[in-house]
Order: C-alpha cells, then structure tokens, then sequence
C-alpha cells in the first residue's frame, strides 16, 4: 500500500492534482463525489455503509484498489515499446500439411505486400503476425522480433503489443463524436500532446477521404470511406506500435497511395494483404500465398516501378469520370 | 427452487480413498454480461485443455432456458445446467456449487468450469482461493466497464471478445477501461470465433492452484439482498404493497441516487 500511504494525509483536490487520472477511479468504481478539502482516509472511512454494500466492496478493498491503480497508470506504459528494427516469418506447414520453407525478413520502413487468390492464407498470414506466433496456431509459423521470438511477458500484455491492426470492418462502434474518440484514444495511451495530434489527425483524415467530415461529427455516422480515413490517420499519429498490418484497403473508399504513404512516413514496418496492382507495386516486396503458404518472395522490379507510374496515370483517369459521373456531370471529349 | 440434483456425491476423503491418489481438481468461475462471448471461450479454452489430457466438465447457470449445453455437447465436452427460474442465477449459483464441485470432484473430472451470466451486473460468482475469469466483449462500450460490479472488478483475468470488429483505436480504449475497472487482472484479447488467444487461456490456467473443497471458502463479494415484496411474487403497484428492503429515487438529486428504506 505505498502509494496509498503516501496520498492518504493528502486532500482529495491534492491527491488529483498530482494524479488527474485518479478521478476516473472514482468514476469507474461508482463512487460519490468528494468533498475538496477532506482528506482520502477521511473520505473512506465516511463512505456510507450503503454505498459500500451497492459496491460490494468493503473500505480496505477499496484502498487497495485505488494503491493499485494508480500504481498501474504509473507505470502502465513505462516498459516502452520494444525497439524493433526487423520481423521475421519463419514458415511452418501449409493448408495440406507440407512444408513452408521459408525465412522473410521485413526492416523498419519497409513494406511487404501478401498478395494471392481469395482463400489462399493471406488474413492467416496477418493473425500469425498479430499474434507474434511460436509454432501455436495452426500454421506452425513462428514470428520472430530482431531474429528472437518475442518474450511472452510482451507478446501477451495489452497495452505494450508492437503489433496493430487496420481491421477490415469499416465502421465504427463508439457511440461518441470524433473529437472524443481521439481524446480518449490519446487518453487511452496516456499520450499528452493531444491537441495538436487531434488537429493532425482530422486534417489528414479529411485529405484521405475526399468527403469532408469535423471533429463533431458522430463516429457512428460516418460514411464506410470516412471511417476509414480516421482509422488510418488514427494510426499514422496515434499508434505507438511499430508494425502495422492491413488487410485490405482497397475497397474502403479512400485515397489509397496517400494513406500509404501517410502510414509508412513514421519508421514502420507495414504488412498489407491486397488484390490491389497499386499497392502490391507501391511495396518493397511481395510475398505470394498459395494453399496457405508463402510460395515465393519478389522484389519489385524497376520495370515493376514504371509500370506503377502508368497504372497511376490510369487509376487517376477513372477516378476524375467517377468525380465527374458523381457530380452529375457529362462527360466530354 | 430446488436444488441441482446431482447423484453420486462423495467427499473428498472418500476419492481420495476410492482412487487411492491425491489427485485435486481445479475450478474456475467464468461470468460476464449476457452474450459476451463465455461459451464460446469456454469451448476454445477447454478444447486446448483436452489436447492436454485434461477431462473437464462445464456448469452453466441460466435463469429459464439455454442452448449453451448443445453446443457444448456438439464440442464434445459434458456439461450440466442448472435453472435458477426466478432467482438471480448467481444467488442460485453459490447454494449450489459446492455440490457441483463434489459431484465433478466425484466422477472425477479433473477442472471443472462454471459459466453464469448475473443479471442485475452487481452479482458476481467469483470465490476467494479460485480462478475468475471474466469475459467481456468490446460492443458493450466503454462506459460498460463502470456498470459492472465485483464480477469485472475483482476478476483474475479479463477475457475480452470481438475484437476483431472493432478498430484497433476502440480494442485500445476499451481495454484501456478495464485495465482501470480492474487493475490486477492480466488482460487477453481471444477471438471467440477462430480461438486466437484461447491457447494462451489454457496455458494461464494449467498454473492454477488444485482445491479438494469448496466448503468454507468465501466470495469474494457479498451478493446484493433483493428482499422486497416483489421478491415474494406480488405484482400490483403501490406504497402498501411495498415490504422489506425498498430503495427509492432521491428527486432531490440531480443524478437520481437512491435512498433505502426497511418497510
Ligand atoms: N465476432 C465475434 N463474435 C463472437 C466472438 N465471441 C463470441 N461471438 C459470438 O457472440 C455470440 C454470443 O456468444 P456466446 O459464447 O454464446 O456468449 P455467452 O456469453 O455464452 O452468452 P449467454 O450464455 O447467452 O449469456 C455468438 O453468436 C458467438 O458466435 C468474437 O470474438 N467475435
Ligand atoms: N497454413 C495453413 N494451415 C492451415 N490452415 C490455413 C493455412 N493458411 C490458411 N488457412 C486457412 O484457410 C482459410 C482461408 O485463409 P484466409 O487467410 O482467410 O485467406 P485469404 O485471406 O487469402 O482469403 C482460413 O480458414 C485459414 O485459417
Ligand atoms: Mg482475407
Ligand atoms: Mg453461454
Ligand atoms: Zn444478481
Ligand atoms: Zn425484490
């Protein structure tokens, strides 16, 4: 009961003024307001008996919940994230059981596209890595960190995982506005430059999705394309995780080259799965799946390189008719 | 309401006696917010628990009806289930686990697994001295963490489902809320579809502690008493009708908080 110890003299205003998160333990717990200038033993021992048997907790409890809780958001993030400069895939068995022989290596501002036919192993490939496996899923892949498997004790904490995901769903489910979802994402990984972040991250979200959207716009009346935008820009400035995973993108009605660029600008190594001629060429390399396997890796080759310069030409082209179509304009010569 | 009827209970000392080894079982209560995803990791779980040679048998507490027990079945782990009718399933819970415990203790089974589903979100199953795992999963919002009582708060490990439909930014923050609901529970995410993580589960619950009784253990919070008269079935509205344990909304204060009364 250290901390307890040390605050339990202390006025209630004092003890949030040198823990402002303290006050949510009061929220969390359904505790009543206190009063400013009682002390926090005070304040425990006045608790009505009623409000502790609503709780079911008794005054002790309670002490040790609140020591520990400050505890834990001093130090929740205070490990850090590793410092990751590689992942490996070391392949393991395929859909018919045969041999994966393979050992892919992906650097720090690098990114690996997994392209292949639908059902081929490619969100497979994304959960081994999310999960950094060891030989524990029904692959057998092993994903190793700077070339070592990764420590349980980090593999498994929730809030120091290297590893996130852009998940494939294109909605989101908080039932707050925007500005509040950065604050309390922010919040969330106790991150203090909050306000220029939310700034950064509306104007790039609006840069992704062409469809103009404000910090007051409800989450959960944003367009498919919108809510995307937000979640890529949320990980662009957000995001503490080294390694970002994309299963995707293509359909999710946003500007995709930006958003790459914009995720990859940070020193991260992105992973993304797609069926999309203009990512699979915007990657570093190119992993190809096959009955649940990696089948081959190809670099991009530099005629690859000028044959995404002419893609783009086109992928522009259609997507000035589409703009135009959508405005209820005609098209001339 | 009456109680499990379970055959073929004997004591500890009589397994002991009748198979010769000192062969404890293990038991864990599983609880949370109803469709939060509990049978679905018990499954995942006892699966990976079974490839280790584990036999394991599932309790399921419900108030009137339940499919849990097929789909159980369908996986191939035994399971009992117990109604509790009109009582809160958790009341009904702890005046009849112990022979739960003695009947699986019996047969034997080697881990026995509780699943319940309080309704009121103040119960709570959880036993001083047994694992508690508490599943939860990221639809039900973040202000869901606050609404849960003792069944998250004093929880070993917090389990917390369908993270794969929600952004990484919502997984984050919902967590984040349990971390500070609960901030002695190891946290994992398991993805009750696929098991992701259920592996993980399994390993944390090989390491737990044997018990050979349940008898004289505690909960680890007092239940909510519920005594009024609409307890005992009446159904008309009305201040003579209202006896026992009666709270009623404060109009004074703004948050509604309420007031108690014995009638
Ligand atoms: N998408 C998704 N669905 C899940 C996940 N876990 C469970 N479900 C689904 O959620 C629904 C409820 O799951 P159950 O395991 O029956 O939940 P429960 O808590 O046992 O429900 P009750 O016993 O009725 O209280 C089912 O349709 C599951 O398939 C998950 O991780 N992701
Ligand atoms: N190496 C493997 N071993 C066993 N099953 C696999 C393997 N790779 C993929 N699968 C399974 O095959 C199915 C299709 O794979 P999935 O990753 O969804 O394909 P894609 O994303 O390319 O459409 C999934 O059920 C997946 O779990
Ligand atoms: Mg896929
Ligand atoms: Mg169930
Ligand atoms: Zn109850
Ligand atoms: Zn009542």
């Amino acid at each position: 009961m250290k901390n307890y110890n040390k605050i339990k003299s202390m006025k209630v205003h004092e003890m949030l003024n040198v823990y402002p998160y303290s006050s949510e333990f009061f929220n969390i717990n359904g505790l009543p307001q206190a009063g400013e200038e009682v002390s926090v033993h005070e304040y425990f021992s006045s608790l009505p008996y009623s409000v502790l048997q609503d709780i079911g907790a008794s005054r002790d409890e309670l002490k040790k919940r609140l020591d520990l809780f400050i505890d834990t958001m001093q130090n929740m993030f205070s490990i850090g994230m590793p410092d990751i400069k590689t992942v490996t895939i070391v392949g393991g068995t395929a859909k018919d059981g045969t041999v994966e022989n393979i050992s892919l290596t992906v650097g720090i501002g690098e990114v690996l596209c997994i392209a292949g036919n639908t059902g081929s192993g490619k969100s497979r490939l994304l959960a081994d890595i999310e999960w950094l496996a060891q030989a524990d899923t029904p692959t057998k892949r092993k994903i190793l960190v700077n070339g070592r498997p990764f420590p349980d004790s980090m593999r498994f904490s929730a809030e120091n995982k290297p590893v996130a995901q852009l998940s494939q769903n294109m909605n989101f489910v908080l039932d707050v506005c925007v500005k509040e979802f950065i604050e309390l994402h922010a919040q969330s990984l106790i991150d203090k430059k909050t306000a220029e972040k939310t700034k950064n991250i509306i104007q790039s979200a609006n840069e992704l999705s062409g469809e103009p959207f404000d910090l007051s716009s409800p989450l959960t009346s944003l367009s498919g394309g919108q809510a995307r935008a937000l979640m890529v820009a949320d990980i662009a400035f957000l995001s503490r995780s080294p390694v970002i995973l994309i299963d995707e993108i293509e359909n999710a009605g946003i500007d995709r080259k930006k958003a790459l660029r914009l995720l990859s600008s940070n020193k991260k190594i992105i992973i993304i799965a797609t069926h999309d001629p203009l990512i699979a060429l915007s990657a570093d390399k190119r992993a190809v799946m096959k009955n649940g396997r990696i089948e081959k890796v190809i670099k991009t080759t530099p005629f690859e390189k000028q044959t995404l310069s002419r893609l783009t030409e086109i992928d522009e082209f259609i997507e000035k008719k589409r703009k135009a179509l959508r405005n209820g304009d005609f098209l001339r010569e | 309401m009456g109680l499990l009827s379970l055959s073929s209970c004997f004591t500890a000392k009589e397994r002991k006696k009748k198979y010769k080894e000192e062969i404890d079982i293990r038991f864990f209560t599983f609880s949370g917010p109803p469709s939060s995803g509990k049978t679905s990791v018990i499954i995942k779980t006892a699966l990976e628990l079974k490839k280790k040679k584990y036999k394991i048998a599932v309790v399921k507490f419900d108030c009137l009806a339940t499919d849990d027990d097929k789909l159980y079945a369908k996986n191939g782990i035994e399971s009992i289930t117990g109604l509790s009718g009109n009582l809160c399933p958790d009341h009904f819970f702890i005046s009849n686990i112990d022979e739960c415990f003695n009947w699986a203790y019996a047969k034997p089974y080697d881990i026995l697994i509780s699943e319940s589903a309080g309704l009121c979100n103040r119960c709570s199953p959880h036993i001083e001295g047994c694992t508690a795992v508490c599943v939860i999963d990221n639809l039900l919002g973040i202000n869901t963490p606050r609404k849960i009582g003792p069944m998250l708060k004093t929880s070993d490990i917090t389990v917390i489902t369908k993270s794969e439909i929600v952004s990484q930014a919502e997984k984050e923050i919902f967590a984040f809320k349990i971390r500070q609901a609960n901030p002695n529970a190891i946290i994992l995410h398991i993805n009750g579809i696929t098991g992701q993580g259920a592996n993980r589960l399994s390993d944390l619950l090989e390491k737990t502690p044997q018990i050979d009784s349940l008898e004289g253990k505690e909960l680890r919070a007092s239940m909510p008493s519920a005594l009024c008269s609409y307890c005992m079935g009446e159904t008309f509205i009305g201040k003579d009708k209202q006896k026992g344990n009666v709270r009623r909304i404060n109009f004074d204060s703004i948050k509604g908080e309420a007031v108690s009364e014995k009638l």
